[in-house]
Formats: C-alpha cells, structure tokens, sequence
C-alpha cells in the first residue's frame, strides 16, 4: 500500500512536468528541450531557497517563475533571433545545466528535516490519525506518504483546472490555435512569435514547480535529476492520449495527462519489482514511450482498424 | 480603398534564380470594388496578395489601407483591416478547435486576447445564422472539431470567418483551386453573397477564367511583376473565358520566348 500510494504521490508530482510538456509540445507544437534543465532549476531554485529559510509554498512559486525565464530564453532565441526551436532548446538547457550549479552552490543539496509543501498536510494527517501512522485498507501507511499523495493530487488538480479555464479563454485558445496552424493565427491578428514566448513560459514554469516538488518528495535537488525529463512528461502525455484517442475534448485530454503519469509511474514500478534495476529507468521510459508511439499505428495495420479517434485533418503545421 | 505606390518585390536577389516578382506596382482598388486578378505562374498575382498582407516585407514602395499606412506593419497587425482566405482549405482554421471556437477567434480579430472566455453563448446564435446561410447543415456542428469537417466545408467556413468583421479588404487567394467542382461552386456562391451583401473590397486571385469572366467588376491581369490588362465596368464585359485564353497563350508564348533567349528556367516557377 506505502509503494502505491508513494508511486502515486510520484506520478502525480510529474504530472505537473506532463502538463507543461502538454502545452509545448501538444499545444504549441513546439519541441522544447529546455525542459531538462529547467526542471533542474525548479529543484534547485526551490532546494536553495528553502535551505535559506524560506517559507517551502513561497520558494516552490519562485522556482516556477525561474522556470518561466528559462522558457523565455529559449523563446526569444527562437522568435528573435530565429534559432531552430529544437536548438534554441538544447542552448538553454545546456546553459542551464551551469546555472543550476551556480543555484545550489554545489551539485547536490540535501533537504531531510526541512519543511515542505507537503508538510502541512502530513501535520492534518497525523492529527487526524492520531499517529505517524494511517491504516489503509487494513495496513499501515506513514503519514508523510499519504500527505504527499493528498497534496500532489490537490496541486495537479488545481493546475489542471486552471489549464482547463485558461485554455478556453481569448488568449488560451489562441496558444491552441497558434500551435495548430500559425499562418491562422497570424491572418486573425495575433502575433505567433508572442504566443510562442507565452507558452514556453508557462510550460517551462509548470515544469519547474514539478522540479521543486519533486526535490521536496525525494528530500535532494541534483544537478542531473532533469537528464530525460522531456521524454518522462512526454510519456504521460502520449500515453495519456493513447487512452482517449486524437480528438478528444479538452477537459479529457487534460485529465488523460494525469492518469497517463501515473500510469507511467505504476509500469515504471512493475519493471523496477521484475528485476530492472533504478538506474535502468530512462532505458525503461525510452522503451514504454517507443512501445505507446509504435502499437497504435501496428494494431490499425494489422487489423484494418483504428484503435484511436481519427486524426483532425490538415493537423499539425500541415499550413506552416 | 487598398492603393500600393511602386511596389517592388524580387526573390533571391543577385542569384541566378533571381526573380523580380512585383516591378514598381502602383494600383488603386476603390472601396466596395471587388477585383479579379489571374495571370501565368510567376507573374506576380500571389506575390502581389502576400506583399499586401505582409507575408513578407516588400524592397520598395508603400502600401495603405485607406489612410493607414501598412508597409511597416507586420503581418499579425495588417489583419485587424485584412480578412483572407488561402487556397489550401486546411489553412485558414484550427483543426483541433470546434468550429465555434474558429469563429469566435475570427470574431475578435485584430482586439486584444485577454483572460475573458472565449465562446459567449450569446454569440452562438449569430454563428449558427451564419453557419445556416452556407447551407450545407454546419449549423448543428458547432461543437465538433472543424478538423473533421471536408475541405469544402472548411473552406466555406473560413470564408465566413474571413468576413466576420467586415474587414476593409478580404484577400482570396485561389480559393476554390484545391476544391472538387461541387465544393468549388458553393464557395464561389458564398463568395459572391458575402461580398455584395457586407459591400466588401475585394481582391481575389483565380486561375480559373470563367470565374475571371463572370465575377467582380474590375479584372487584372499581371505578367512580369506587373499589372498587364486593366479593364473594369464594361470593359470587362467583353472579355469572356475565351478570350482570356487566348491572352494566357499569348503571355505564355512571351515567357517562353524570353526563356529561351535568356537560357534559364527558374524552377520555382515553372
């Protein structure tokens, strides 16, 4: 129950890192490797602030605002100076990767016995149980584990909830537009490069806050936690998808996010409990990405069916 | 009124394949006019739409819109005055966004995006009207992804997004040239309604001659960079689809000629 619940909590934690993959990549279109490194920033913004004495809330929103300027960079290297996106990416997440070492001072910062976001909710947790300990279903569970579950849930829900009304106001659903066809955009009166700047903002932001949670869960910041990042927050998106199919609505797609983290995260834990070992873990995630790419398309030609809602036409760029 | 002062406009400069796409235009189209312009490949009558619409900046001469000047401006803030509709169906809507959403998109052009939402339900009335006048059923598919409708569909739709505003110029860029017969007809139809109804100003490229003959009330046609024919009101009456024929082989056998004395093909425009 403790390893459920704790994967969960996991899942849910870079389900925030799924969401800002979602809107880069999904939304916008937009290749952006910064991920990488600002997820790193995240952690390491958030690690050194609250290592300093702050308040853990108030140093997990400056590390999503660092992220916010990580995603500016690469957007102003890419519509400013007209850098290759993929590029402008690889640029920023490689500067970054000093930076982060100019953040923490050092490679790695230790946070045990520092207080997190998910502390308050483990103090309701202990009142409430009376102990250090939850019974689940008949078995214990410390209630650090079930606080951080509760909170990461509480905080992916808000943030998908907050997606879901931003998506669909004037400026959210131009960013979506933008993504789907920029010559669009563009006829309609709204500058793409503008668009570009604001969604690298906000994903890398939400990456970011996912960095300084996911620091805050493993109690560690290090300068190499964000290595294959982009591809882990992919996963959820892509797996989310699998299970709604292309043409689903916002509210679900947005959900399919959640639910494809976690899932993720569970696949993960059951190739880790075969005997893979943890540093096997990108391999794992490199491969389970791979298989939810490939089967799709395999099961629609060896069976003449179509496992997903068909395609939008004239889909991605198709006007570019 | 639309009016370009000595436009010059050549791609790859200094190049072999250098092509001087536009040669010192100067040209006046009066407001509610609604204007044909076709020509052999090359010629210049795309290049001539993008240089009004900003796809690219123009090397010489001014452009302007009634009183504002549109040189300098980037593409994205020409089209607060400038609705336009692409050749290729799939261009001028969001797939992945319901056909309400393109057209609330298209209802706030050239304003401000701000935090409000976007689809108002009083506004949804006023689209399912619209939709209707189309008359192919869109009405009852507000919520469905535009992406899943035909390119027909698509191409009417965003004819009516193009027009939402009444924009002071709609630019048309062969825009029945990717549409089967059919779909080609409906849209050339909507066209003509939207256009005489809102007393639109209009600049459309064809390839076609018939629709050359039968539409608008001033025809262009551009050889070399440069308006060749000039003919409006009566003058337009006489030439009929034939005879436009007969004036593209014409300029046709003048591009052949220079070619083989010049000795080169510019195979972006062949």
């Amino acid at each position: 129950m403790t390893v459920l619940l704790s994967t969960i909590a996991l899942g849910l934690v870079l389900a925030l890192v799924g969401y800002g993959v979602y809107l880069s990549f999904r939304v916008l279109q937009f290749p952006d490797l910064t991920v990488d490194g600002s997820f790193t920033l995240g952690a390491a913004t958030a690690a050194a602030l609250m290592l300093a004495g702050w308040d853990p809330f108030t140093a997990t929103a400056i590390a999503a605002l660092a992220g916010a300027l990580a995603g500016l960079a690469t957007a102003l290297m890419a519509t400013r100076l007209g850098i290759e996106g993929i590029l402008a990416g690889i640029l920023s997440m490689t500067a970054l990767y000093s930076i982060n070492l100019r953040v923490m001072g050092r490679s790695n910062l230790g946070l045990v016995g520092v207080s997190t976001i998910f502390s308050p909710a483990d103090a309701l947790v202990r009142r409430l149980a009376g102990g250090a300990e939850v019974m689940l279903w008949g078995q214990a569970v410390p209630s650090d584990v079930v606080a951080q579950a509760v909170t990461a849930l509480a905080a992916v829900l808000v943030v998908a909830a907050i997606l879901w009304w931003f998506l669909r106001t004037e400026l959210g659903s131009a960013l979506r537009a933008g993504g789907d066809n920029p010559r669009m955009i563009r006829a309609l009166g709204v500058s793409h490069e503008w668009l570009v700047t604001l969604g690298l903002m906000l994903g890398n932001a939400l990456v970011a806050a996912g960095g300084a949670a996911f620091a805050q869960l493993n109690a560690f910041a290090d300068a190499s936690m964000g290595i294959g990042i982009v591809v882990i927050g992919l996963a959820s998106v892509i797996i989310g998808r699998a299970l709604v199919g292309q043409a689903a609505a916002l509210p679900i797609l947005l959900a399919s996010v959640l639910v494809g983290s976690v899932l993720f995260r569970m696949l993960v834990a059951i190739a880790i409990r075969t005997g893979l070992e943890p540093n096997d873990l990108r391999m794992i995630t490199a491969v389970v990405v791979l298989i939810v790419l490939v089967v799709p398309g395999l099961f629609t030609r060896l069976t003449g069916s179509k496992l997903l809602s068909p395609r939008a036409k004239g889909g991605p760029r198709a006007a570019a | 009124m639309l009016r370009l002062e000595g436009v010059s406009k050549t791609f790859f400069p200094g190049t072999l394949g250098e092509v001087r796409a536009l040669r010192s235009v100067d040209l006046e189209l009066a407001t509610g006019s609604w204007t044909i312009v076709i020509g052999t490949n090359g010629s210049g009558k795309s290049t001539l739409q993008s240089a009004v619409s900003g796809a690219f900046p123009v090397d010489h001469g001014r452009i302007w819109i009634d009183d504002i000047e549109l040189t300098k401006r980037p593409e994205h803030a020409r089209a607060r005055w400038i609705g336009r509709v692409f050749q290729d169906p799939f261009a001028g809507s969001a797939p992945s966004l319901t056909v309400a959403e393109n057209l609330a998109l298209a209802e706030r052009r050239g304003q401000r995006r701000g935090l409000r939402q976007l689809i108002r339900s009083s506004s949804r009335a006023r689209w399912r009207d619209a939709l209707a006048e189309i008359g192919l059923g869109l009405e009852s598919r507000l919520d469905d992804p535009i992406g899943l409708l035909s390119g027909g569909q698509r191409q009417a739709i965003t004819l009516v997004m193009a027009s939402l505003t009444r924009p002071r110029l709609l630019l048309l860029d062969e825009h029945t040239a990717a549409l089967d017969p059919r779909s080609a007809e409906l849209v050339i139809a909507l066209t003509r309604r939207i256009i005489e109804r809102d007393g639109l100003t209009a600049l459309m490229v064809t390839h076609s001659m018939s629709q050359a003959a039968s539409l608008g009330d001033r025809l262009i046609a551009m050889h070399r960079g440069r308006p060749w024919l000039d003919v409006q009101g009566d003058a337009k009456q006489i030439w009929r689809a034939e005879r436009l024929h007969e004036l593209f082989s014409e300029m046709r056998r003048e591009d052949r000629f220079d070619d083989a004395t010049v000795g080169i093909v510019v195979p972006a425009y062949r």
